[in-house]
């Protein structure tokens, strides 16, 4: 009869699991975020943010002139070895230009994700837990804030308050609390009455302890996604208000405010709205992109459904 | 039917009225309120207090709400700080062309978007939806005004198609009319399009999917007969609303685009408002606006109602 040898028994698979080889599942949140990174569509959108960002933070190393420093007798050129980009109507570098004017557009951009979803997530959820009189009152004034295109609630602050970036991005603000509350609200509605809800009453904590400490971190997957979103229209909007004279004001570079200079120049210089243009255009595409591989990130079910 | 429509005008008294209450405001938002801007710097303050009480601007904030709203209804929109020309007047010189431009350019992102959503939705996971849907998010990013400007440089400066701005209003002179809408009113209709034909392409998926659809099919039902008779009418109904929800953005777009190819329409009487510190012409044009926009809402919630059934005799 043979006899195993003790060879043998040491080569046999160990009982126990080895620990090493136990993958631990990362935090949805990261985990999330890796499926947008390896999102073509996210890694694209994080990519131009990514570089505007810098761009904007790092503007008077990495622009090759000064933005508002007029070169004379070089006006209105097209784009050369010289001036990337061209010049203006008062030789001033477009690309210089072109690349502080990140700045504006980025300031309002993160005031506005900053002062309109405090407003907006407090607004809703006190709208959503409290109920009753409070959500009605909350939810009226919502109403009539989306009675006001965005444009027009612009005209409203700056007619108040003057133009400049700052008011723009409190219009702008304005403009988006009644979405960002409308999803805080419809959170707290799904989940006022769960049991851990109860339970954190229970032990005794208190309104603002339940808003904020239990129900509030759930809603942070559904703000990620329209952090995205938000960014995007915060952007077009500056843009637009800034076109139309109402925004960052001159000699200040800011790309509506650009495309704006440009009309009176098509003729004789159209290179004078395509850099801003194109920027411009860049930054919003990436920012669409990224909602949409965040969406997709934070809710496969939706995709893998086939829509 | 009746209980609806007197519901829905029920439900929109308190957004008119918080609405409204808003645009008054502008006036007493202003730093130094408008009996100083009136008054000029120089103004002795016995002179200053006179002008106040003259506009009753030493009448509680909702006495001077009430007093407004009273004139309002008697179509008096108050009269430019700057001209001293009655409000009313100069809206009424400048909503025809806002208005021709914004029926207009809806008009064209229907033509487009119909088309456009139900080919990427018959087509979905194909090449042609993968074409549209790369198109529609490529047009989502263009801002407004920037298309604008390169429309004038292709269509204006290069081929000298089109005019470059300015409005035609001319009935001796159609063509020149229509030329003269076509650039601004296509490119506020793109805009608007490109969301618009998306969201049919949704609503018509999600359609697909139902058991009417299945039945339709099972019982041999062409595959046109089910797109369009079955489907696209259930897909249509949400499409409706949001058109009425669009109609803001339309708006702010229409202000936008007016600016771009110099038409002159409400935006621009506002912006010069902005600009010559006559707030009043600002709170008219904001007024003439926002009532639009609520009164747009209201018809489409009607018609909603009126073309499906389900929500006039729901139990809601």
């Amino acid at each position: 009869m043979a006899v195993r040898s003790a060879t043998e028994v040491v080569a046999s698979p160990p009982l126990v699991a080895v620990p090493q080889k136990v993958k631990k599942s990362p935090h949805p949140l990261n985990a999330a975020m890796t499926r947008t990174w390896r999102n073509p569509l996210g890694k694209f959108g994080v990519t131009i943010l990514g570089v505007l960002v810098f761009a904007a933070i790092f503007a008077p190393f990495v622009s090759p002139y000064d933005p508002i420093v007029q070169h004379q007798g070089k006006e209105l050129l097209g784009p050369s070895t010289e001036f990337w980009m061209g010049t203006d109507e008062l030789g001033r570098d477009l690309l210089s230009r072109v690349i502080w004017g990140a700045r504006p557009s980025l300031v309002v951009a993160v005031m506005v994700v900053l002062l309109g979803g405090l407003v907006g997530i407090c607004a809703g959820l006190a709208a959503g837990y409290f109920g009753g009189w409070i959500n009605s009152v909350i939810m009226r004034l919502f109403d009539a804030l989306f009675a006001f295109p965005a444009i027009l609630l612009g005209f409203v602050v700056i007619a108040a308050l003057g133009p400049g970036t700052t008011q723009v991005a409190y219009a702008i603000a304005i403009a988006v609390v009644p979405s960002l509350g409308r999803v805080a609200r419809s959170l707290v509605l799904k989940e006022r009455n769960r049991d851990y809800v109860l339970a954190a009453r229970c032990t005794g904590a208190g309104s603002g302890r339940v808003m904020f400490v239990h129900l509030l971190p759930n809603a942070v997957s559904p703000m990620i996604v329209n952090l995205a979103l938000l960014m995007g229209f915060s952007v077009l909007a500056e843009a637009s208000l800034a076109f139309l004279g109402l925004g960052t004001q001159p000699p200040t570079p800011s790309w509506g405010a650009m495309l704006n200079g440009s009309r009176a120049y098509l003729r004789v210089d159209p290179w004078m709205a395509i850099g801003p243009g194109v920027v411009l255009a860049m930054l919003l595409l990436g920012l669409n992109y990224l909602a949409d591989a965040l969406r997709e990130a934070f809710d496969p079910r939706r995709v893998n459904a086939g829509f | 039917m009746g209980r609806y429509i007197l519901q829905r005008l029920i439900q929109a008294i308190p957004v008119m009225f918080f609405s409204t209450f808003l645009v008054f405001m502008v006036i007493h938002l202003i730093p130094g309120d408008a009996a100083a801007v009136l008054a000029g710097p120089n103004a002795t303050p016995e002179a200053l207090a006179a002008i106040r009480k003259d506009m009753g601007l030493d009448q509680p904030l909702l006495v001077q709400y009430v007093v407004w709203v009273g004139h309002l209804l008697q179509g008096d929109l108050g009269k430019s700080t700057l001209s001293g020309q009655p409000i009313s007047k100069l809206l009424q010189a400048r909503a025809p062309a806002t208005i021709e431009l914004t029926v207009a350019a809806m008009m064209i992102s229907m033509t487009i978007a119909l088309p456009l959503g139900i080919l990427s939705a018959t087509h979905v996971r194909g090449k042609l939806e993968w074409f549209i849907s790369t198109i529609q998010s490529l047009w989502l990013a263009i801002p407004n005004f920037w298309a604008g400007i390169l429309a004038i440089i292709l269509f204006s400066l290069i081929l000298r198609w089109l005019p470059p701005g300015g409005r035609v209003a001319d009935a001796n002179d159609i063509g020149g009319s229509i030329k003269s809408l076509i650039l601004p009113a296509t490119t506020l209709g793109l805009a608007l399009a490109a969301g618009l034909s998306r969201f049919l392409k949704f609503n018509l998926l999600e359609v697909f999917f139902d058991d009417f659809v299945r039945t339709a099919r099972a019982k041999g039902v062409s595959e046109q007969s089910v797109v369009f008779r079955h489907a696209l009418r259930n897909a249509l109904l949400p499409v409706i609303t949001i058109l009425g929800v669009q109609f803001a953005t339309l708006l702010g777009g229409a202000i936008i685009t007016e600016s771009v190819f110099s038409w002159p329409g409400v935006g621009g009487l506002m912006l010069d408002g902005i600009s010559n510190r006559d707030y009043a012409v600002v709170q008219g044009g904001l007024l003439l606006l926002v009532l639009l926009f609520i009164i747009i809402n209201l018809l489409v919630d009607l018609t909603y109602a009126l073309i499906d059934p389900r929500i006039r005799l729901g139990d809601s």
